[in-house]
């Protein structure tokens, strides 16, 4: 048997030692081992209502993934609590796609049916469960502060630690499942006070309100994994955590995570810890790191471009990377109407797409904006662009976003809100 | 000869020509094109990384600070290792981060393909060791290096 570090309960020493099924042993082997590796003292219940799994592609080249499900659920060992998943990766309905693609994503893809169906087995919330803001009203998979989580999607993590003050460490696919089928996870890291203390300091010296998704790109590329607190930053919102506060936080938190590696942040005056703790957040000897403009303009400016002709005209555009919330899909709708009347055009230039949750999408149906949306030739879809973007025949077109997770791990290019409603309005390449 | 000693992640042995990433491994972004097309030499398919792109990465001894990007990482490890086209040992020069130990784990627990790993090798192993020099691992978290190639 394995030999533990960390000190287990007599129940969990028998799962481990295969007394309750060699299957969920291997399970509780896997997770004790990850938790001794960091130095975890023991391992702690999951405290939240529901799980949230990375994984929601069913690629054909995952086999071992798929496998492994079927090994999973014929033993019975599923997960404890219901979990919503990350975006689905087709949507050939609302995305553009040529029939090339179409074939290639039938081909890449070929295993979604049979992977949702062992979704469904293993404990799917729901058929519309497919998200990685699954912490927005409409979705309700919205953890407590100081719920324990068993999380992996990266910019859910950050949201939940950050934004819901939450705790869950920055984990694996896999490893997140597994800690729902367990109900317990290791004690480290992010699940600590200890370790949620700030080993930066961000100070915020830019006149307006930086561009969420560059000052995000900025903070993970300085600090990496470590914690930074942020301050001169809630002025832009009154010092209160309202719903455009919790939306720029969601999209600097993204960048945070795909650009570093940032699991928590926090943000004087605006997010639940620092309000409560305020400095004592802060740990001993922190760095120090100041962004003014000039820094964001040097970050900027060093993106690469992954584009073959750099003065091609982008063939789509996607916003929404992380998933839109119904006030963004609203914003967005009324900027892209307004500069379109501006320059005295019907429908965008460029083919865009917003992508949100099925579940905001549903609302927003409802509402007359999504009529409007319809006309001026932008569309709505539930995927994942990085998913779209996977396919290689789409990952040599000209994609722009605003999204600077989706400029990191694609081929896309990355502009501005600003600069997208432009391209996206005007015949400027 | 030279060695180094580090930490045991994933206990084993191995002996096996080095592979050097000087910055982050990408692990999603290094085998997408491998696992997608069937590549049994798991060609590094990240641009990003100038070290390793193109180069052969299943059976090397792949040497690295930490890895990086997608948290779905340590499941294309995971993938890598099962499917046989994963390096033949994991030595990292820093602390290992929390996807690379999953995928390192999972490879262990759930595949009969071994990965052995270590950590904690510190930065003079990562600026010694070059591509190509032979790499043995031993149970005890020595690495090995024979520059002799």
């Amino acid at each position: 048997m394995y030999k533990y570090k960390m000190s287990l309960t007599p129940e969990e020493v028998e799962i481990l030692e295969g007394k309750q099924g060699e299957v969920l042993g291997k399970v509780m082997k896997t997770i004790v081992m990850y938790g001794d590796t960091f130095g975890a003292s023991k391992l702690v219940p999951v405290t939240s209502n529901y799980g949230h799994l990375v994984t929601s592609f069913g690629l054909s080249m995952m086999k071992p993934v798929y496998e492994l499900m079927d090994e999973l659920i014929e033993a019975n060992v599923v997960s404890k609590q219901n979990f919503t998943v990350d975006p689905r990766p087709l949507d050939f309905d609302n995305v553009p796609s040529n029939i090339l693609q179409k074939t290639l994503f039938k081909i890449m893809y070929s295993k979604q049916k049979d992977y949702e169906t062992q979704l469904e087995k293993m404990g799917l919330l729901s058929k519309d469960g497919f998200t990685c803001t699954c912490y927005m009203d409409e979705v309700g998979n919205i953890p407590k502060k100081g719920d324990v989580l068993s999380w992996a999607e990266s910019s859910a993590v950050v949201y939940a630690n950050s934004v819901l003050g939450a705790r869950s460490n920055r984990n694996s696919g896999i490893i997140e499942m597994f800690g729902s089928i367990l109900g317990k996870v290791p004690y480290f890291g992010l699940l600590t006070d200890e370790g949620r203390k700030a080993d930066w300091i961000i100070d915020i010296q830019t006149d307006n309100l930086p561009e969420a998704q560059i000052l995000g790109s900025a903070i993970g590329m300085k600090v990496m994994e470590d914690v930074p607190y942020i301050k001169n930053l809630s002025r832009h919102f009154d010092d209160e955590l309202n719903e455009s506060a919790k939306d720029y936080l969601k999209d600097m938190g993204a960048a945070t995570a795909s650009n570093g590696a940032v699991g928590l942040f926090h943000v004087e005056n605006l997010t639940p810890e620092a309000k409560e703790f305020g400095d004592r957040l802060i740990g001993q000897n922190p760095k120090t790191y100041i962004v003014n403009d000039n820094e964001l303009d040097r970050i900027k400016e060093n993106y690469p471009i992954m584009w073959k002709d750099k003065d091609a005209k982008p063939k789509v555009c996607f916003i929404g990377c992380p998933h839109l919330s119904l006030d963004q899909l609203m914003r967005w709708t009324k900027d892209i109407e307004d500069e379109l009347i501006k320059q005295r055009r019907k429908k965008v230039t460029v083919p865009t797409v917003l992508t949100s949750s099925p579940k905001v999408l549903e609302e927003f149906y409802k509402l007359p904006e999504s009529k409007i949306l319809n006309n001026i030739g932008v569309r709505t879809s539930y995927i994942c662009p990085l998913m779209y973007m996977n396919n290689p025949l789409c990952g040599k077109m000209p994609v722009i976003t605003n999204s600077n997770k989706l400029r990191t791990y694609t081929t896309s290019r990355y502009y501005t809100d600003g600069e997208i409603i432009e391209a996206i309005t005007k015949e400027v390449f | 000869m030279k060695e180094f000693k580090g930490r045991v992640v994933v206990p084993g042995t191995a002996i096996a020509p080095a592979l050097v990433s000087r910055d982050g491994f990408n692990t999603l972004a290094s085998f997408q094109k491998s696992l997608m097309f069937n590549d049994k030499n798991a060609t590094c398919s990240d641009q990003n990384n100038k070290d390793i792109y193109q180069k052969k990465m299943a059976g090397k001894a792949l040497c690295l600070p930490q890895t990086i990007g997608s948290t779905t990482g340590g499941m294309v490890l995971f993938c890598a290792s099962s499917l046989g086209r994963s390096p033949s040992c994991l030595l990292f020069s820093k602390s290992i981060d929390s996807l690379a130990a999953a995928g390192a784990i999972l490879s262990d627990v759930w595949t009969e393909n071994e990965l052995p790993t270590i950590d904690n090798l510190g930065d003079e192993f990562l600026n010694y060791v070059k591509d190509d020099m032979t790499i043995e691992i031993l149970e005890d978290g020595i690495v090995r290096i024979d520059e002799g190639q």
